[in-house]
């Protein structure tokens, strides 16, 4: 896993991709930094709230060649025929994004013991400040993993990366997108049912079996329908509910709030962890093409 | 070495290899042959363990590939068509990568590194760039990486496509180095190629295995017919008298040629060595001068091309018969 997780570290530094990433970060740390602090307000955190959108741009430029340039190169055949397993081959890859993704959160740490020390706009709160700081890189973290398999999915870099802004955008506004969806119980239901629909489809598409996906699919409708004619009211608004569960930006708000949100923490872990799991079966069904 | 048993492996509906069965031992240059399309690459992928058969059974070592994955790739060195090399990185830092996620020890690494490379012959290009290498040192480089864990098998898919001739030379007697401490298999759809480097043949058409052996049994087992040319001094009519007369015979061609020579094709089903003895005495009992007789063999290539055209009825079928190469010569 260490050399895995050194040549992939390499070529993000060895290449432009590390230092542009770097940059970005640094820029609008600089900006909002400038805009904020130096200004006026103490607050560290509305800097780091700001920087979110900027994770549209940074995470689809740090992760799109991680895996989809392996496969364009078809320097993946080596990563299949070494004796390690495709987790450890995983694991070292996403540490590596983890390692550069952090180098610029590592370099904005001393901004708030910088300000403190030039003493312009009044004291900064350290605990809250690098509280969201440490919630930043768990959002970061989680964000990667994202990245790390929306780029094990393409064999084109171009591609990874713009389904990566895609899925990035969609996730940065999904709690404005769940309020224009209707609250009703109706509503609910067919947005379920084409979710339904569609999880069917991705797995016609991974299994290649047509009939088992379309079981799948019916099964799932009828378990719906079964569910709606019992709990008609609980499906009011439900769908909104679960989207909003699902904003992984959202959920970095507490800690510019000055808390330290724990239940964020291991959301971010988790989203880390499936995401990861995901990839790992993404590289391990290509073993298994058929 | 390898026991492969019953292999298949299907994309949809389309069956890339079927129901392949074979042994490979222990210390000896194997060729994987076949025309383009035959279900090679998919074979050495699977050994390699990088693609899963949908079907059998793969045993590198004792070890099987999909029960026991890692011991089983520990066991195998594998180039794949394409070198899976990164381009950015310097041959050493390549080598060096590939060795230590390959699990090679710090303390053996030095030694591992120098040996492949001085195997490969890339010492000299150590500290350069690999895309700034020729295609014949990225493909060394390839089969340098191949080596490094001092694998007992090493898999080589194609590993001359693309070499001028030249590299090709050179890379054949990496081969046959490489065949000394390993057990070395290549795929290959040149069969001068596989002539030249491998000690038996593994042929494979429609991903089944057609024929197995060394060389020498393969030519032998399939030649059914031989055929002679024999230039004789006297008329046609008189030399296709006296050569049909030859038991073993089965047709002659006869053609007047220049200075009132007879040049005659004859196809007999006999293949004993004596024949071109008995051709020859009944030309001489008939009083004509033999000038020439010449036996003509049939090749691996003649073997091979029987075996492609089989079942594919046109593609081919006009492809020139050529003469046998020997060992050594380039495609």
């Amino acid at each position: 896993m260490t050399a895995i997780y050194e040549r992939e570290l390499d070529s993000q530094l060895n290449g432009l991709t590390g230092y542009v990433y770097g940059a970005i970060m640094l820029l609008f740390a600089g900006i909002y930094v400038m805009a904020f602090n130096l200004e006026g307000s103490p607050d560290f955190t509305s800097v780091l709230y700001s920087m979110k959108w900027i994770a549209l741009i940074t995470i689809p430029l740090l992760t799109m060649r991680s895996i989809a340039e392996e496969r364009h190169q078809k320097t993946d055949q080596l990563l299949y025929s070494l004796p390690l397993g495709m987790t450890r081959i995983v694991a070292g890859k996403y540490l590596a994004l983890v390692t550069v993704m952090a180098m610029p959160l590592a370099v904005m740490a001393l901004y708030p013991l910088a300000l403190n020390a030039a003493a312009t706009a009044g004291h900064v709160a350290l605990k809250s400040a690098y509280g969201a700081l440490v919630g930043y890189f768990f959002l970061g973290m989680a964000l990667t993993a994202i990245g790390l398999f929306i780029s094990s999915l393409m064999e084109n870099v171009g591609l990874a990366a713009g389904a990566c802004f895609l899925v990035m955008l969609v996730l940065h506004f999904l709690t404005p997108l769940a309020r224009f969806i209707s609250s009703s119980g109706a509503a609910s239901l067919i947005a379920f049912g084409v979710l339904a629909a569609l999880f069917g489809l991705i797995f016609w598409r991974l299994t290649k079996n047509g009939l088992f996906a379309l079981v799948l699919t019916l099964v799932l409708a009828a378990a719906l329908g079964v569910c709606y004619a019992l709990w008609p009211d609980s499906f009011s608004g439900l769908f909104a509910q679960v989207l909003e569960q699902l904003a992984v930006f959202d959920r970095f708000d507490n800690f510019t709030y000055d808390i330290f949100d724990i239940r964020s923490i291991v959301y971010f872990l988790s989203v880390t962890g499936v995401f990861l799991f995901l990839t790992v079966q993404a590289m391990e069904r290509r073993r298994w093409a058929s | 070495m390898i026991e492969v048993s019953h292999l298949t492996k299907r994309y949809g509906s389309r069956v890339a290899v079927e129901d392949l069965t074979f042994t490979v031992d222990k210390g000896v240059v194997w060729g994987f042959l076949g025309p383009n399309g035959a279900g090679k690459s998919t074979t050495m992928n699977i050994l390699a363990g990088c693609l899963a058969a949908t079907e059998g059974k793969v045993a590198i070592g004792g070890h099987d590939i999909f029960e026991e994955p890692l011991a089983a790739r520990r066991q195998v060195g594998y180039l794949p068509e394409q070198p899976p090399l990164y381009m950015g990185m310097t041959v050493r830092e390549y080598l060096s990568f590939v060795a230590r996620a390959k699990g090679v020890a710090v303390r053996d690494l030095d030694e591992q590194l120098d040996h492949a490379m001085a195997v490969t012959g890339v010492e000299e290009v150590a500290g350069r760039l690999i895309r700034n290498l020729s295609k014949g040192f990225r493909q060394r480089v390839g089969v340098a990486q191949a080596i490094l864990g001092d694998p007992e098998v090493i898999i080589l898919d194609e590993p001359t496509v693309g070499l001028d001739p030249l590299q090709i030379v050179e890379i054949r007697k990496l081969i046959r180095t490489l065949g000394r401490d390993h057990t070395v298999i290549l795929s290959s759809h040149i069969l001068s190629e596989v002539q030249a480097v491998c000690d038996r043949v593994l042929m494979i058409h429609h991903g089944r295995l057609v024929a197995s052996g060394t060389p020498e049994e393969l030519e032998q087992r399939f030649s059914g017919q031989v055929t002679y040319k024999v230039t004789a001094k006297a008329m046609p009519m008189e030399v296709r008298q006296a050569l049909e007369a030859v038991p073993g015979v089965t047709s002659v061609t006869a053609e007047a040629g220049a200075e009132g020579r007879t040049e005659a094709v004859i196809a007999a089903s006999d293949t004993g060595p004596d024949m071109d003895e008995r051709l020859s005495f009944a030309l001489s009992d008939r009083r004509i001068p033999v000038l020439r007789l010449e036996r003509e063999q049939t090749s691996l290539e003649d073997v091979f091309l029987a075996l492609a055209q089989e079942d594919a009825p046109d593609p081919a079928a006009d492809t020139p018969r050529r003469k046998r190469r020997g060992k050594g010569e380039d495609a």
